[in-house]
Order: structure tokens, then sequence, then C-alpha cells
């Protein structure tokens, strides 16, 4: 990939969208049969498929816990998700995904009413561009609802990138790679308003008043986000209806 | 019509009338699951679409013997909590009978919970009328959180198809259900089953059930 000279042209970024504006998104719940939750998120080019699993019962015995369910969150990214094959299998970079996005998960999910038990989630990235963590969590957090597990509300993630000197909402691949600075956000919906962070990175260099926007932006993507999240798994249940 | 709502939806801001699939943070209700949600006078609660089963005492379980120890049976309750069954706790133990003798590995049971220890450790006996090893019919497994549509209002769905088809059942709350009769009818039975599980969010299911049996006998005619 060549660095563009401009990443952004007369106020428009490289692929037509405005700065505060989302890729398209692309939500299927209930994708995999076997799964107790499943979704299938498309957030532009990302391709992503969660599957959730439990709580059931956690082997090896050694890693129950008597006092709350055990969250296992496994993100791995498919060789040919990428332009240069991906050597399969965990490596630096996923590890700390899954990590940073377990951590999440366990903030919201009500551990305590499974002792003993384990939820697992998994992502697979079968294809992606910027961002394949934040269309992750989504994916990931639309299947724990399908699974029908207790949670406090709904985890919505958007990351905001700084190109060119501007910030940019949920950024794609060339915005990531050449850009100044990335910042993924997680944030727990509950009662229809940005309740609080479940996560926060960052790469690269901002300044404090850049971080306040780009807090305001994430804030107004994740809404956005969190509506298509709610319709995907609202039209299940009244598709299902319209079939008798 | 009952809507349907989402994890972290607000329901009231009334802590005391918070029933099933609810939790309450800083005085305001919130759900805990994706459900329907039913608001009566004193009370609100989700009902669930999905989910696992959770034993809780005084449910009738079907359970599948897993394990034979010799002070008893473990027993799969298709829930994320296995189930242990003492030998103490069932009639057909007798001295010098052996355990595996009386149920084994793969053996079916109908069950009740008598106690959960903290630490999520169930308990069940067989010391209740309800209670029996199975040995013939059928067990159909459905999705636990469809149970409640299943059983219907004070049991009118189970009547209304026991006594349309002629058929004994009895309906584990871990999503297991156990028929027993004439094989077309438990065929039809089944089928019900299916269909009250598919359509469990839906309104005036009794009718329509009621309205498939008549299709189903008449076509078998």
């Amino acid at each position: 990939m060549h660095k563009p000279e401009r990443l952004i042209v007369d106020g428009k970024r490289l692929d037509g969208r405005k700065p505060d504006e989302l890729r398209p998104i692309r939500i299927e719940v209930d994708f995999l049969k076997r799964a107790d939750g499943s979704c299938y998120l498309e957030m532009g080019k990302n391709r992503v498929v969660a599957a959730v699993y439990g709580p059931r019962e956690a082997h090896p015995r050694h890693i129950q816990d008597p006092t709350k369910a055990v969250v296992r969150y496994r993100y791995n990214m498919a060789p040919f998700s990428v332009e240069e094959r991906k050597r399969p299998g965990p490596d630096r970079r996923s590890v700390e995904i899954s990590k940073v996005s377990k951590e999440a998960f366990e903030a919201v999910i009500m551990k305590e009413l499974f002792p003993r038990s384990v939820i697992d989630i998994f992502v697979e990235v079968l294809q992606a561009d910027a961002g394949s963590r934040t269309a992750c969590i989504n994916a990931a957090s639309v299947a724990l609802v399908d699974a029908g597990i207790p949670i406090k509300g709904i985890l919505t993630s958007v990351a905001v990138a700084k190109v060119d000197g501007t910030l940019v909402l949920d950024p794609m691949k060339e915005e990531d790679n050449f850009g100044e600075a990335d910042m993924p956000f997680a944030f727990l919906i509950r009662g229809g308003k940005i309740e609080s962070i479940a996560l926060l990175q960052m790469d690269g260099r901002m300044t404090k008043e850049e971080i306040k926007e780009a807090m305001k932006l994430a804030k107004k993507g994740a809404m956005e986000i969190y509506q298509l999240q709610r319709e995907a798994i609202m039209k299940r249940f009244l598709e299902e209806e319209e079939n008798d | 019509m009952r809507r349907i709502v989402l994890p972290g939806d607000f329901l009231s801001n009334n802590p005391k009338i918070a029933g099933y699939g609810t939790y309450v943070e800083g005085d305001k209700v919130y759900a805990k699951i994706l459900g329907l949600f039913e608001e009566t006078e004193n009370s609100i609660r989700v009902i669930p679409l999905k989910g696992k089963y959770v034993p809780s005492v005084g449910d009738t379980v079907i359970g599948i013997v897993r394990e034979v120890s010799a002070n008893g049976w473990t027993l799969d309750i298709n829930s994320p909590y296995q189930a242990f069954l003492p030998a103490m706790e069932n009639p057909e133990t007798k001295p010098g009978k052996k355990i595996s003798d009386v149920l084994d590995m793969g053996d079916a049971v109908i069950a009740k919970v008598v106690n959960i220890d903290p630490r999520m450790k169930v308990t069940v006996t067989m010391k209740d009328k309800i209670c029996r090893a199975i040995r013939f019919g059928r067990i159909v497994a459905i999705n636990p959180a469809r149970v409640p549509r299943v059983i219907g209002k004070k049991g009118s769905m189970i009547k209304l198809i026991k006594s349309e088809l002629d058929v004994q059942m009895i309906v584990g709350q871990n999503g297991l259900i156990w028929l027993n009769g004439d094989r077309k009818k438990i065929s039809i039975a089944e089928e019900v089953i299916y269909l009250i599980e598919e359509e469990a969010h839906t309104e005036g299911l009794t009718d329509r059930v009621a309205e498939f049996i008549k299709g189903r006998k008449n076509a078998q005619a």
C-alpha cells in the first residue's frame, strides 16, 4: 500500500465519508446454529463472526471459580483475512486484543449468577480492514444478548483516528496505517444512554483537547452503532412472527 | 402486545416491583436479559427468550446418568451444572443390589431438585410420585427458556396436548420432555412441542396449537 499524498481532500475522506461518518454496517443475528448465541457483522470491509457458548461446565476443573463464572474471549484472524498471509494461531497482537476485550466484557456480564461455569466468546476475523477489534466487540456483544446471558447493558465499540491533523470517526485501513493516532473505545450503553467506558486504548499522539473531541465523536458514533445492534436483534424476533 | 426488551433497557423507577430478568442499580430497574416485558400492577419482569437452564429447588427435571459412583449417580440435566442423585434418594435402591443395576450410564430419570448449595452443587431426589426411571417412551429436547409456554397458564397447554392426543407427558424445567403412548400420537405431540418452541413469543398460541392438532389428526385418519 502506498501512502496517499493527502488523506483528507476538501473535507472528505478517501472513501468519500465526512469526518464524523461511520462505514456502512450490516449485522446478522443467530448466524451459527450450533452456538448458544452468534452474530455476523460487517463494518466497512471488516467481516467478523462471533459465537458465544455457555454458561457451561468449566473444563479443566482448576479454572473454575466457586464464586463466579469465568469469561474466555478469543480474538482470532483467519490466515486469509489480510493481504499478506497471516500465520495462523495466536500472536502478540491477538493475545492483547483478547485480553482487553475480555476485561471489557467481564465488567458487564453478571458472572456471579453462574458460579463454577465458563462463558466462551469466540470472534473470528474473516476479512480485516482497520478497527477489527471494535467490529469484534460489537459482534460479540450482540451474540451475548442472543445467547440470553444476563448483562448490565450492551457494549458498543468504535475507533477515532487523527489523520492529517483532523479527527475522523471509524478509520479505515489507509487512515489507520498513515494516520497520526488511533483510539479505540468501547462504551456500556444502558437505558439508551452511554453509561461508562469499558475499553480505551491509544496508539500515537493526541493533545488533551483532541482526546476530549475524540470522545465526543466516538460517543456519537457509538449511539448510531447501538441503534443498529438493537434493530438487528429485534428484527430476528419480528421476522419469526411474520412467518406464522 | 408485549414488547421485546434488551439487556440494559430502562424499565421502571420503582425497585420494589423488580421481578425476574431485571436488576436494580441506583433505584432504577433495568432488564438484564433479552426477553418479553411483562407489567402487572405490582410487578414487572422479563420473560426470557433464550438462555440456559439454571436449577432451582422444587423443579422437576429429566436427567441422564453420566457417572455411577458407590453412593449415587451424577446426572446431566442439560444445564451448566450436573446434578447428584444419592443412592438413598432412589426408592429402587435395595440393600445387596448393585448401584449400577438400579441405574446405569445413559439411563434417563425424572427427578426433583431438593437442594442447591451456594457453589451450585445440585442434589436431586426420586422420592416423589412424579419421579421415575424412564425405560420407554420418547424424550424431546427444547430450549429451556420456552418451557413455560409448553406448560401454559396453570398447565393449560399440557392439559390440551394430553387430552387431545391421549399421551402421557412430563415436562422437565430443564427443557427435556418425556412422552409416552401411541407412537403416531407421540409423533404429533413432538411436532406440537416444536411448534410451541418456535412460536413461544407470539400471542394466541393455545388456539393455534388446538387447530394444529386437529389438522394433524385428520391427516393421519
